[in-house]
């Protein structure tokens, strides 16, 4: 039994070693999370105090701000069609990476680089190779006989794919925790499915898929959160254009806070955004019951 | 039934053909995508050692000829890159000195202290992990506002100070794996907690640590947000936001902007080919405990 003399010293202790979070908690997360809701009700322009206007930044923000729609729907392109390919591309690439091959290091080495490369940096690059006349990829392409490559970032329709063709250079984060994973299929299984007559499609569908799910839900959930919140790579290529088609939700949120000072404005967005980022969590988790499977527990 | 012979050892002979045929089809797989992810790489550097007629040239340029290294020098004239080489490492320093001990302190109490309310203290660090960065970004600036540290470089160091979730987490997740008789031993000898945090537990999580503190170094190295927030001075920028300073001012000069996207580039590449392992184990670690 723990005497209360010690239960009191551990209770002192474990305070005393976690204030530091604590605190930074209180100062950073919870007063902040507090505080924009109350803005988000409020004008603000971060330099007279905020004045109490209820609902209006709301209802600015859902009938007279096509903008906040245009960012929306830009974000939500990203997550429906850049995410999903992201991650079957991780996928993809740590299947081949997950073989008794020589020099897998090396490969290993060249596929996760990008992902560490500044981000500021990899856009300028990546605005070179796009570049519509002379860029790496369009040269290319002419040179394959396609007489008129998309202008990428200049054109409306392509400058999202374009995006999402430089966001699949860095892939390499996902791909090490899908390698990681796989390697911990257990080897018994795939061996007894392959005794059961299982292809190589039916092992990866029924015995693969299942093992690493977990892993498949946790890519899935930083991936939403992280397309929720992009923002770097279209603040220094695009700005928000072509007419639009990169102003993001994030870059929205970050123009009207900074640029014309509606911090009012701009909290009531930043607490849409939270609100949808959960709505998303919370049903991914919810279906996840169906599709993740937790070694260990019976289903 | 018993088969010939030669029957089987014709089989085998097929099967290790068709296996044979498979790995030379993954490996040609993985020399093409890698070339395709190596090659931005290389025009990044090749560009950068152009002239300016080869650079626009068509048919591309593939190898530079002459090399001119000139561009280098030339960025540098440019960009004031050695002050804000020192202001990103500065900056980086801080940060990682404070994630480290501020994490490993209260990962410490949430895994190795059993006390009540540590629970609750562990499920609110999980839900503030997924609280987007967006909504408390304006409460945060207007409280370095208040303190008038706009300017400066303290909002972007001094929070590393008060701990980083992801961080916290995934050093207690290493910190539980540490046998806990470890710390019951040095208790008896009448060690402090204190002590038996810095005597036993740091030095045995050495590996964790220095993971969290390469991530810290270069998150904070390739962050951009938090300068652009911040930073207003020419003379306080970080290499992030000088470059794309100078790409807002000076679009078209490919070769330069090529030159200084290396120099901006390469510490991070060469810290990953010096901790190639522990970045690998670390960036595993964080996805598989999840």
């Amino acid at each position: 039994m723990k005497s209360s003399v010690q239960a009191k010293r551990d209770t002192l202790n474990g305070l005393l070693f976690a204030s530091p979070w604590i605190l930074g908690f209180l100062t950073f997360v919870l007063y902040p999370l507090v505080a924009s809701l109350y803005y988000s009700f409020c004008s603000y322009d971060a330099i007279s105090p905020p004045h109490f206007i209820g609902l209006e930044n709301y209802r600015i923000m859902l009938t007279q701000d096509p903008l906040f729609w245009r960012s929306l729907w830009n974000t939500l392109y990203m997550a429906i069609f850049g995410l999903p390919v992201s991650l079957a591309a991780a996928l993809g690439i740590a299947l081949l990476l997950n073989q008794r091959i020589r020099g897998i290091s090396i490969y290993r080495t060249i596929y996760f680089l990008p992902s560490i490369t500044p981000v500021v940096a990899s856009s300028v690059l990546w605005m070179w190779l796009l570049n519509p006349q002379v860029g790496l990829i369009n040269t290319s392409l002419h040179r394959l006989g396609i007489s008129s490559p998309p202008a990428w970032l200049s054109d409306p329709n392509w400058a999202k794919p374009a995006l999402i063709l430089m966001g699949l250079w860095a892939v390499g984060g996902g791909m090490v925790i899908y390698l990681a994973s796989l390697q911990d299929v257990p080897a018994s299984l795939l061996e007894a499915a392959s005794l059961d007559g299982a292809g190589r499609w039916a092992k990866f569908r029924h015995v693969t898929v299942p093992s690493i799910s977990p892993v498949i839900l946790f890519n899935l959930i930083m991936g939403l959160i992280g397309t929720f919140q992009y923002f770097t790579q279209a603040y220094v290529m695009t700005n928000g254009g072509p007419q639009d088609a990169t102003m993001f939700y994030a870059l929205h949120l970050f123009n009207r806070a900074f640029q014309d000072f509606e911090m009012g404005y701009a909290s009531a967005m930043a607490w849409v955004l939270f609100v949808i980022t959960l709505i998303c969590a919370i049903v991914v988790f919810r279906t996840s019951a169906r599709w993740v499977y937790y070694a260990g527990e019976s289903s | 039934m018993i088969q010939p012979a030669s029957e089987r050892a014709s089989r085998r002979r097929r099967f290790r053909l068709i296996a044979f045929a498979g790995l030379c089809a993954s490996h040609v797989a993985l020399i093409s995508i890698g070339l395709l992810f190596a090659l931005p790489f290389y025009w990044l550097v090749s560009t950068a050692l152009k002239p300016d007629s080869q650079i626009f040239a068509m048919p591309p340029v593939w190898i530079p000829h002459p090399v001119v290294w000139s561009n280098y020098p030339r960025a540098l004239h440019y960009i004031p890159f050695a002050l804000y080489t020192w202001n990103t490492v500065k900056i980086c320093l801080y940060t990682v000195i404070g994630t480290v001990v501020s994490c490993s302190l209260a990962a410490y109490s949430l895994a190795r202290i059993p006390w009540r309310g540590r629970n609750l203290v562990f499920a609110t660090l999980i839900v503030s992990m997924i609280l987007p960065g967006q909504v408390t970004m304006i409460p945060t600036f207007a409280i370095f506002k208040w303190l008038g540290w706009i300017g400066t470089i303290l909002p972007l160091t001094a929070p590393a100070f008060l701990g980083n979730a992801f961080y916290i987490f995934l050093l207690r997740q290493f910190f539980m794996t540490i046998p806990r008789e470890l710390s019951e031993a040095a208790r008896m000898d009448g060690c402090t907690e204190f002590a038996v945090y810095w005597r036993v537990i740091m030095p045995l999580a050495k590996p964790a640590l220095v993971t969290v503190g390469l991530f810290t170094f270069i998150g904070s190295w390739n962050d951009f947000l938090g300068p652009l927030l911040y930073l207003n001075d020419e003379r306080t920028y970080t290499l992030s936001m000088g470059l794309q300073r100078f790409v807002s001012q000076h679009g078209a000069e490919w070769a330069m902007l090529m030159a200084a996207s290396t120099v901006m580039t390469l510490p991070i590449i060469v810290i990953f080919f010096l901790a190639q392992r522990t970045f690998i184990e670390g960036v595993t670690l964080t996805g598989i405990k999840g």
